[in-house]
């Protein structure tokens, strides 16, 4: 079970009222219309999936609904850090 | 290999079954082979033993970091069944199904292959449209299934609560008769005796660390108990570590690995004899032999390799479970386990050539590839043989995810993800 800071709410809520929603800083390809399949395709479905520290997003679904982001270990399960969207890490994963 | 028998087991008895051979070896691993498979789950191990019967390719090995099927294999519900909807995968699974059928006789092993049909339940009227379409193109595939009643549920699971007072009431459900369960560990031990007995080199306790890649061609892996071994062509059958083997050779893989959990109760008496699942309330469980209920969860929905996931997800299933069986409120659980599952986008898996040369994955089977062991076994097998993608697994390229020609199974892969 996770305890999670949630910036906007500036509160720690348990798990249940959040949800995960995956990789954060995924970049949209700027110009859809002229990339190749394989770049539209790694947009889409190509994930890091990483074995240590991951940046992922959340949302407070059962609170204020906003969305932000986290650096977590995903082997330790351990919560480095949580930042708002636009932000960047202090805490970086390798590559 | 010492044949197994009713004869043999009387024989034994006499000398107080002290002399049992050792099922397979524990060999030190070659300089070289033709094939090395990573990961001895039952899909590596099931892999090895069809590379050495069907293929007659014997100078292999594979390579466990941890102890022969103590992966996912080792943590599953053992469910059994072929009832899925798309072409591709209905035919993949069925063929799984019918090795399943002659899986003892082929090992000479016991499986405990069980086929008590599996149970998928509709509680409401969009379940029901799913369940009646899958049910009819799995007859059009040549799969058994039906679509059935409450009246005939409560026929089949006198113990569940199928009247209409039920949060969710049940509206019916599919039944596939040849589904069931299999004893999870038995696959795995019948399947490392089988290739042992052809020579294949089951490598325990043996981690491989990085991969040996020239030119864009696999060569080897290098390992962290023997150093470097050499190898033609390279399987890997990893399951929830995929993202990490595909690390060590340079590329991502359309897929995440999530937690996945399970429990059993205390043993109680005969009371299940089938398989019941449930998508809308999210839960499944059979009874096994021993008499404990076997109960499955969703997955977290973060990615975690610690094999633990949380209790909000364990109170959802028991959540699930009370609802359909309210008299199972007062069964104590024992125990409670995770494994590590890879998800693909589109729930299905992964039996793909890759970017590196004589490199090939088996895995993104996510919750769903027990199932699957001996099928897919056969069919990366042949891959790995022949170092091609034969007609039932090209369908289940990683490419398909740039091309777009995705096989959504989440429908019929019925656990929550
Ligand atoms: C709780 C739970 C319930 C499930 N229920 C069902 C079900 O009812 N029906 C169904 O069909 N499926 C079910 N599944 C899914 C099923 O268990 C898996 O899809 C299947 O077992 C995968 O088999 P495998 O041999 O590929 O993987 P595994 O059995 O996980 O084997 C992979 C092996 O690779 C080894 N390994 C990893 N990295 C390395 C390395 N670097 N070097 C050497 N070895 C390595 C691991 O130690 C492991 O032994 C369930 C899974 C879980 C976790
Ligand atoms: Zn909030």
């Amino acid at each position: 079970m996770f305890y999670i800071y949630c910036p906007h709410c500036g509160e720690h809520r348990e798990e249940e009222e959040f949800h995960p929603k995956g990789q954060a800083h995924i970049v949209r390809p700027l110009d859809p219309d002229n990339c190749t399949d394989k770049e539209w395709g790694e947009y889409l479905y190509f994930r890091k999936n990483p074995r240590g520290l991951h940046h992922e997003m959340w949302v407070h679904a059962a609170g204020c609904r906003k969305f932000f982001n986290i650096t977590r270990d995903t082997v330790t399960y351990e919560i480095k850090e949580v930042y708002k969207i636009g932000e960047q890490p202090s805490v970086v994963a390798d590559s | 290999m010492q044949h197994y028998s009713g004869f043999g087991l009387f024989k034994h008895s006499l000398s107080h079954h002290e002399n049992w051979q050792r099922a397979w070896r524990n060999p030190t691993p070659k300089k070289k082979y033709d094939v090395i498979i990573i990961g001895g789950g039952g899909h590596g191990l099931a892999t090895a033993y069809y590379l050495a019967k069907n293929h007659n390719v014997t100078n292999v090995a594979v390579i466990e970091k941890g102890y022969l099927g103590g992966g996912n294999t080792a943590r599953n519900t053992t469910i059994v069944r072929s009832n899925y909807l798309w072409d591709e995968a209905a035919h993949m699974y069925e063929h799984a199904m019918k090795l399943w059928e002659g899986l003892s006789q082929d090992l000479n092993y016991n499986v405990m292959f069980s086929q008590r049909g599996v149970l998928n339940l509709g509680h409401t009227l969009q379940d029901m449209r799913d369940i009646e379409r899958r049910v009819n193109a799995n007859r059009l595939n040549g799969i058994d299934g039906e679509v059935v009643d409450p009246q005939t549920i409560k026929e089949i699971v006198p113990h569940m609560d199928c009247s209409d007072n039920a949060r969710y009431p049940i509206m019916g459900a599919s039944w596939q008769p040849r589904g069931g369960v299999a004893r999870h560990d038995a696959v795995a031990w019948g399947f490392a005796r089988g290739a042992d007995s052809f020579g294949v080199d089951l490598i325990q306790q043996t981690e491989v660390e990085d991969l040996i890649i020239e030119d864009g061609t696999i060569v080897g892996v290098k390992t962290n108990r023997y150093g470097d071994i050499m190898a033609d062509r390279v399987g890997s059958v990893v399951a929830g570590n995929s993202g990490v083997v595909a690390k060590m050779a340079g590329f991502e893989l359309p897929l995440e690995s999530h937690p996945l959990q399970a429990m059993v109760s205390e043993p109680i008496k005969p009371i299940l004899d089938t398989v019941v699942m449930s998508n809308h309330v999210h839960g499944y469980l059979s009874q096994s032999d021993k008499g404990d209920l076997v109960i499955g969860a969703g997955i977290d929905g973060w990615i975690g390799y610690g094999q633990r996931g949380s209790f909000p997800t364990v109170e959802h299933t028991m959540q699930a479970i009370v609802e359909m069986f309210p008299i199972f409120s007062r069964v104590r659980l024992n125990r409670q386990w995770g494994g590590i599952v890879d998800t693909c986008p589109d729930a299905c898996p992964l039996i793909t050539p890759t970017p590196v040369k004589n490199l090939f994955f088996n895995c993104g089977w996510g919750t769903g590839g027990f199932k699957a062991t001996p099928g897919a076994g056969h069919i990366f097998a042949d891959m790995l043989a022949t170092g091609e993608a034969n007609e039932m697994s090209k369908p289940f390229n990683m490419y398909r995810f740039h091309s777009g020609a995705l096989i959504d199974e989440h429908g019929a892969a019925g656990v929550a993800h």
